[in-house]
């Protein structure tokens, strides 16, 4: 199912973006997003989204889609903002105190944002995968088991057991550890420890994964097997996953967004981001001239 | 000049020194082409003269203050009269210490026995000498060192790995200070124990119920024979512990839970100091309430549901030397919850786990080895607290499980037996050697546990 068929929204900005060549003007000429940021089937939509840490403005005024049964690559320079706009899928910011999000996120046309959406919830159906593989010191078993015990979707021991050797089929872990339900996730490898959260995430059938940089830790075996597992997993989930390599992005996803200091850039089918970027910040960023 | 005044001039003349091979190891780098080409920085060609000025001469000068008194004395007694020299033992030392007088007195010359007199001089003379001798050697060595030091600064000269080998010499004795006076204490106890097994029986010690230290104090008294069983002791200790336990790790682990997690950092930042306050209070502080506001307190609500309490219960001392102990657990609990890496946080925070249960599931568990490490640290406190048992428990050795009577623990009977008036090689006062030693094997072996849990604890979330 791909996306970048549907030409929704051209923003006006990018008929001037060629006569702009000074860094300066380019500045300040970032605001409007470029490319095609919704799409015709959204799983997720957020509108004009802010994000302040206290006083300290991070996130300005973004507006995409996620697709149904997509993967959106979000790259960028450190600090640009992809983590903390990932983090708003899912309202992981409000476990942080100085963090304030304004603007408009939904989840199948239902604000995740409004008074009666329970975050507790909403993390069940927008899972998140984080950059350094974090499983719990519980055994392989119980960290699999551990969201759905949290959220009753066993209602016995073989359900369980269903539940967790699924997933980590799923997860491509199942053959490495089936001898091993029982010892502790953090005696695997990087990259297994990163398939297990992998696992673990998707134990409570989320609709959406979030992926912050999921492999930036990893071997480029380990890698390589995580990308793989990203294309399977999309014929069931809706997936964003922020990474720096460029490669990764357009291996793995159908649209790229580019963000900088805050905003995006340009977002559009992931080949055109590559061969032909319409916003110059988007080119020098993929070129490498910065980053 | 005085050793006072030597000790100044030393430390002076090491200063110096340092001012002095810093400028010439400049000095030598500037002629090999610049202070790159010098091994260490200028600044450790200063310490290395510093401590060849001053430490050769220190260590000197403490060698000479240690033996110089035995040196004179016998110097002085070869020139004694034989009259004099040939009294006993303990006359002599009682005329020695009688010529120091004199000496020192400056009243020489008011004596009047001539034999006295002389010895006085002579006295005199001998700690002139001496102290000339001593001046003007440690000076010169100070000196010398100085010039060797300075003489020896080339361009690759080790200063820093010298420098650092002596900080190093000097961690280590200051770790073996530490050390040894441990294996000290540790070998007296362990030697009068030994003593005290002697007289008594280690198994009637180790096992028996029944505590009356009394001993004769004359050989003609009769009546009082002394037994020395351990156990109500410590089942006293255990008693009243556990119930500092029972107070002090659910009360210490619920406000640690809400100091890290719930708790806004600026409350936290001035409740925290604020409860570890409470394990700086001194213990008879605790005691006097134990004694005068809660142990009456328990006992008149005993008696209003028709409970016997015994004035000096073991439960008012429990409950507050569970108060007392409560900052081990909650500021260490604290410490490791907060430790617990943000990661696992956002693990679970990330799967749609609650606050609570995030909590109860992942934080709990994975601090869990930090606070039961501060729980026996809380707990080796409550075993080896006195004052407030002293104060609040009383002395009566009663073997009970009942928290409403007086019970005795080992350190207040160790306080006991050491304040009477006994012999100090009797049973009496031994038993408190083999009492010292059974609690300190006790709280060595729970701090051995403790810190193999932390250790644990460390490995995991490195
Ligand atoms: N918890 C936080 N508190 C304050 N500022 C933060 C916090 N997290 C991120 N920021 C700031 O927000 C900006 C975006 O950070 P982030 O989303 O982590 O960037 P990225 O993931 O693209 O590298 C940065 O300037 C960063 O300093
Ligand atoms: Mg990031």
């Amino acid at each position: 199912m791909k996306s970048e068929s549907e030409h929704q929204q051209q923003t006006q900005a990018d008929t001037s973006h060629q006569s702009e060549n000074k860094a300066a003007d380019i500045q300040q000429e970032v605001g409007a997003t470029i490319g095609q940021p919704f799409v015709k089937q959204p799983k997720m939509q957020a509108r004009h989204v802010d994000v302040f840490y206290g006083e300290k403005q991070a996130i300005y005024d973004v507006s995409l889609d996620l697709g149904k049964n997509e993967v959106v690559a979000l790259i960028g320079p450190s600090g640009c903002g992809k983590s903390t706009f990932l983090r708003c899928m899912n309202r992981m910011n409000d476990t942080i105190p100085i963090c304030r999000v304004s603007g408009m996120i939904t989840l199948d046309d239902e604000d995740i944002y409004a008074e009666d959406m329970d975050p507790v919830l909403l993390r069940a159906r927008v899972g998140m995968v984080f950059q350094k593989p974090n499983p719990f010191p519980k055994s392989i078993y119980d960290n699999v088991a551990y969201g759905a015990r949290l959220h009753g979707l066993a209602f016995n021991k073989a359900e369980l057991d269903e539940i967790v050797i699924t997933s980590l089929q799923k997860a491509g872990l199942f053959d490495e550890v089936r001898d091993r339900l029982h010892e502790p996730g953090t005696g695997l490898s990087g990259g297994q420890q990163q398939r297990l959260c992998i696992a673990r995430t998707i134990a409570v059938s989320p609709e959406v994964i979030l992926m912050d940089e999921p492999a930036s830790a990893l071997d480029p075996i380990a890698t390589a097997i995580i990308e793989e597992l990203i294309d399977e997993l999309r014929q069931n989930y809706t997936i964003a996953i922020v990474t720096h390599s460029m490669q990764q992005a357009a291996r793995v996803s159908q649209r790229t967004a580019y963000f900088h200091l805050g905003k995006l850039v340009e977002i559009g089918a992931t080949n055109q981001i590559f061969t032909n970027p319409l916003h110059e910040l988007t080119e020098n960023y993929i070129t490498g001239r910065f980053g | 000049m005085d050793a006072t005044t030597l000790l100044v001039v030393i430390t002076t003349l090491s200063l110096l020194g340092y001012v002095l091979g810093r400028q010439r190891s400049i000095k030598v780098a500037a002629n090999h082409g610049g202070q790159r080409k010098l091994h260490s920085l200028p600044k450790y060609y200063g310490y290395m003269v510093s401590l060849w000025t001053g430490l050769p001469a220190l260590v000197l000068l403490v060698f000479w203050l240690i033996f110089e008194p035995g040196i004179i004395n016998s110097m002085l007694l070869a020139e004694l009269p034989a009259e004099m020299s040939a009294l006993s033992e303990n006359k002599l030392s009682l005329v020695m210490n009688d010529l120091q007088l004199l000496a020192e007195s400056g009243r020489i010359k008011a004596e009047t026995d001539p034999v006295k007199r002389s010895a006085a001089e002579t006295l005199v003379g001998l700690e002139n000498r001496s102290q000339l001798v001593r001046n003007i050697l440690i000076f010169s060595v100070a000196l010398a060192g100085t010039i060797w030091s300075l003489s020896r600064i080339r361009v690759h000269t080790r200063a820093r790995v010298f420098v650092e080998r002596i900080i190093r010499y000097l961690l280590i004795l200051c770790s073996l200070v530490a050390i040894l006076t441990t294996i000290g204490i540790v070998l007296s106890v362990l030697f009068e124990s030994l003593r005290f097994f002697k007289s008594v029986p280690l198994t009637d010690f180790m096992f028996g119920t029944k505590w009356s230290p009394q001993t004769a104090i004359r050989a003609d008294q009769i009546g009082s024979s002394g037994t020395f069983g351990a156990i109500p002791l410590f089942a006293g200790t255990l008693l009243i512990s556990a119930i500092a336990l029972i107070i002090a790790v659910p009360t210490g682990l619920m406000s640690a839970i809400y100091l890290s997690e719930y708790a806004s950092s600026s409350f936290r930042a001035f409740a925290k100091p604020l409860l570890e306050i409470l394990a700086g209070i001194p213990t008879v502080v605790y005691g006097f309430f134990a004694a005068l506001t809660v142990a009456p307190f328990i006992r008149n609500l005993g008696e209003t549901i028709g409970l016997d309490v015994a004035s000096e219960s073991a439960l008012a001392t429990g409950i507050v030397m569970g108060i007392m102990i409560i900052p081990f657990v909650s500021s260490l609990s604290d410490d490791v919850i907060s430790a617990v890496p943000k990661a696992m946080r956002d693990a679970a925070y990330g799967m749609g786990a609650t606050q609570s249960e995030t909590i109860r599931q992942v934080l709990i568990p994975a601090a869990l080895p930090g606070i039961v490490g501060g729980i026996l640290l809380a707990a080796s406190r409550a075993i080896g607290e006195t004052m407030i048992v002293v104060m609040a428990a009383g002395l009566a050795a009663n073997l009970t499980a009942n928290p409403l009577q007086a019970v005795t623990t080992v350190t207040v009977q160790i306080v006991t037996l050491l304040t009477g008036d006994q012999e100090f090689d009797s049973p009496k006062t031994l038993a408190a050697f083999a009492l010292g030693l059974m609690l300190f094997i006790t709280t060595l072996v729970l701090n051995v546990i403790a810190l193999h849990i932390v250790r644990k604890y460390r490995e995991q979330y490195e």
